[in-house]
């Protein structure tokens, strides 16, 4: 079948009117101002809320994806900084942090939340500068919930044990906490904040491509006035992530990241008796039936898999649509596509922005290539990419089957695979034909099959008629290989308490 | 398995091979429990001992045994000596039990639960002396260990319909829409029973793993496997689905590792491994990212199984997944 002579034969109307590829009107370049914005040309390694060069002194440059710019140096940790790191987390877990009444470090918390809701403009600007991502997105999505995270757990700081009745809650020590780069700050806040609130201290790694939010976060520490060792943040590879998580020092681990390294650092701690938490990958299936409000749906599909460029581990990276409306959605859809606009991630009308390095990039190509070669049929409107910059089309593939690789591995990139399904049983058992378990999505009317279908998921997020909606109170994260414990409401408190009734 | 698992693995061998009941073979002939054996008029009927897999008793494919000897080292039974294959039996009997027990209701769950302790309660007598002969206890305090056990699968019955309650949640989220979280069961569970409690640390393992829908694969304790083939004699005839329990005797060492790897299991319940060999096992599960619960620091030689703290609901929330269902809310 080929799908773009059809679009020529029989143009596709979307609902507001327009055909595929057409653009009624141009948009005028809309920049968010970069000027009050301060990036310093180096970053140290925060350690006992000090800027402190890493020993041996090495850095390493973090780029703007979007534009392959230098927009700062920051410091790459060591053995021995990590032990730093560690040492100081550990002391102030010891001498201060579990000390404090749950009272005060509610207010601590509070005033983490109340920060970055006041700095809130300059964070969405870094934000979105280091990692590629549109500023609607980090102004709309990232920033908030970052701070509503705070403000959330905050309230949980002195309210433990109704949390836990009967169970003597207590904090753990040492949090080590590694994170991924296509949310900078949001996932530092969802590391953060209930690792604090429970009583904890933390060593927190960013991405080596993402870092600079995180270091704007150390800022925040010191105006809230945070006791010097409760956050320290260190920079540097992979390997350096596996020091501090086996840090024979460290209590708890919570990771945030690929199952492939995720499975690395269970390995790594087996037989130990630190806590652990992992967030893995996924490959959802986001579910379409006949009944479904089908434009709707497609604003649902879009922003499932093309929000911050696909690089979300509960992407709605696999459509599955039923047959009888298999034509009308994927007509609409290929509609709506060529309507995203793709770029400069600093312009408020950007819906598409940079993926966050080139080694994603060749990740997503080399994907993308092999969906071709496995005989899926290619969409991609037509769309002018800037000339510098990690920038990838969004894609949509139909023709796809259950074995091609673009159906089974995480892509973390704009592409969308399409299936189809008959009824709801053939649904389930392709949907949840995967060895990922994190999020899925239903759209139809119906409520009894909204609820079979929210059933059989297995999965630890379902949306139903919407997608990719995040809240602190709502609990996040996977069956299966994508992981577990959850982040996010009194069940993500828990994997940072100390439950056993025996202290410590 | 990797190097490391393979090295860690063999060293929790040689720990345990010094105590391996293989170790005290001696030609005596079975003293079973129960039997009439050497009373003169009659000869008794002694039972034997074989797996639970799929809700049949099937001996194991490899057609071995291992002498089972009770406390005072006297020979009680020939066991089944399971194998690697019979695991993967049992895997396949839970898997495909898993979703139909899952799906009756928590009601329902519960009675069944209830009647396992019905049964248990009928046949005390016979669950007495095989934990006196299994543990060398007298019949005081085996009588209190299988109290312990039959009340403690009336304590999770009852919690069958009301866990969800105390670990689901609605989540009053920044938007209008209806969220809220349930717990499910995980799927397919491995049971590493514990080896000293023959009965009662095995309840205390197997009821909160499959109160909440999920079906069990169950390795036995080596040394003290009687009691626990005499539990599945009774969950075959409580209403429990078959292969929602599937219980394998055999040697340890041979069996841990493949339960602990194999890829459709979802999660493992190490409580009763031998700290030594948890580490072995942990890494292991990591190939499909099991859920892992650990063997107590120091191992279970303290730990008070007749304790109130051996039973908790959050224990039931050890082997469950918590899904989270957005819906928005609109005309």
């Amino acid at each position: 079948m080929t799908l773009t002579k059809k679009n020529e034969t029989r143009p596709a109307t979307a609902s507001w009117g327009l055909a595929a590829g057409e653009h009624p009107w141009e948009y005028a370049p809309a920049p968010e101002a970069t000027d009050h914005v301060r990036i310093e040309p180096e970053y140290g390694l925060f350690i006992g809320n000090e800027f402190t060069r890493s020993k041996p002194r090495r850095t390493f440059t973090v780029i703007n994806p979007a534009t392959e710019e230098p927009l700062a140096k920051v410091a790459h940790a060591s053995k021995a900084d990590v032990d730093r790191a560690v040492g100081a987390a550990s002391e102030a877990h010891r001498s201060v942090w579990s000390k404090l009444p749950g009272r005060e470090r509610a207010k601590y918390l509070y005033r983490i939340a109340r920060i970055l809701q006041e700095r809130s403009r300059e964070f969405a600007v870094v934000e979105s500068m280091n990692s590629g991502k549109p500023i609607k997105e980090s102004r709309d999505v990232d920033v908030p919930l970052a701070a509503a995270h705070f403000f959330y757990y905050a309230g949980w700081a002195d309210k433990l044990e109704y949390a836990y009745p009967n169970r003597d809650p207590r904090s753990l020590g040492v949090a080590a906490q590694v994170i991924p780069w296509n949310f900078p700050l949001l996932m530092l806040a969802w590391k953060i904040a209930p690792a604090l609130a429970a009583g904890n201290t933390v060593v927190l790694k960013p991405a080596s491509t993402t870092p600079l939010t995180a270091y704007l976060f150390a800022d925040v520490v010191r105006q809230a006035d945070l006791p010097p060792g409760v956050v320290n943040i260190i920079t540097g590879p992979g390997e350096i992530g596996m020091e501090l998580v086996t840090h024979p020092d460290v209590r708890k681990v919570a990771f945030t990241g690929s199952t492939a390294v995720g499975k690395m650092i269970a390995r790594a701690l087996a037989g130990t008796d630190k806590k652990v938490t992992l967030e893995l990958g996924g490959k959802a299936a986001n579910i379409v039936f006949d009944d479904a409000p089908l434009d709707q749906a497609i604003e649902g599909i879009v922003n499932g898999i093309y929000f911050n460029q696909g690089e979300v581990c509960c992407a709605g990276s696999r459509l599955f649509v039923q047959e009888s409306v298999y034509e009308p959605l994927i007509d609409k859809l290929k509609a709506r596509l060529s309507t995203l606009r793709v770029g400069d991630p600093l312009d408020k009308n950007t819906d598409v922005g940079a993926i966050n390095s080139a080694g994603q990039l060749a990740k997503v190509t080399e994907l993308v290539e092999s969906g071709i070669e496995e005989g899926a049929e290619i969409f991609q409107p037509d769309c002018q990419l800037p000339d510098r910059g990690f920038f990838f089309v969004p894609t949509l593939f139909t023709g796809v089957s259950q074995s091609h690789r673009i159906a089974q591995e995480e892509i973390f990139g704009p592409v969308l695979s399409v299936l189809t399904f008959r009824t709801p049983e053939e649904a389930i058992e392709k949907a949840n034909n995967t060895p990922y378990g994190l999020s899925a999505g239903v759209w139809t009317e119906k409520g009894s099959r909204i609820f079979k279908m929210v059933n059989a998921m297995r999965a630890g997020v379902v949306w139903a008629n919407t997608f990719n909606r995040f809240d602190p109170t709502s609990p996040f994260g996977g069956y299966k290989e994508s992981g577990y414990g959850r982040e996010g409401g009194i069940h993500g408190l828990g994997a940072y308490l100390d439950l056993s009734g025996n202290g410590r | 398995m990797s190097p490391r698992t393979t090295k860690t693995a063999t060293r929790a061998r040689d720990r345990r091979r010094s105590a391996s009941v293989l170790e005290q073979r001696a030609a005596q002939p079975l003293a079973r429990t129960g039997s009439t054996d050497g009373r003169g008029e009659r000869i008794g009927v002694r039972k034997t001992y074989k797996l639970y897999i799929g809700g049949a008793f099937p001996r194991t494919e490899s057609g071995r045994a291992y002498e089972v000897f009770g406390a005072k080292g006297e020979l009680l039974a020939n066991a089944s000596r399971g194998t690697r294959k019979d695991v993967r039996e049992a895997v396949r009997a839970a898997r495909k039990a898993q979703p139909g027990w899952a799906s009756k209701t928590a009601y329902n769950r519960s009675q069944i639960l209830y009647r396992i302790a019905e049964l248990m309660e009928g046949r005390r007598d016979q669950f007495v002396a095989e934990v006196m002969a299994a543990e060398g206890v007298g019949r005081a305090r085996a009588g209190r260990l299988v109290d312990a056990s039959i009340d403690r699968w009336v304590w999770y019955a009852g919690w069958a319909d009301k866990y969800p309650q105390l670990i689901g949640t609605v989540n009053p989220v920044a938007g209008s829409y209806f969220n809220f979280s349930v717990p499910e069961p995980t799927g397919v569970v491995g049971v590493i029973a514990p080896e000293a409690s023959s009965l009662l640390g095995l309840v205390s393992r197997l009821a909160p793993v499959i109160v909440s829908g999920n079906a069990a694969v169950v390795i036995a304790s080596e040394s003290r496997p009687l009691p626990a083939v005499t539990l599945t004699e009774v969950l075959a005839t409580s209403d429990v689905p078959g292969g929602v329990v599937n219980l394998v005797t055999g040697l340890r060492r041979e069996l841990i590792g493949h339960l602990a790897g194999h890829m459709d299991v979802n999660a493992l319940d190490a409580f009763g491994a031998d700290p030594g060999e948890a580490a072995a096992l942990e890494e292991a599960a990591v190939e499909n990212v099991k859920r892992f619960v650990r063997p107590p620091r120091g191992g279970l030689e303290k730990y008070r199984w007749t304790d109130e703290a051996a039973q908790s609901p959050y224990l039931i929330g050890e082997f469950v997944e918590i899904k989270t269902v957005w819906h928005p809310i609109g005309a």
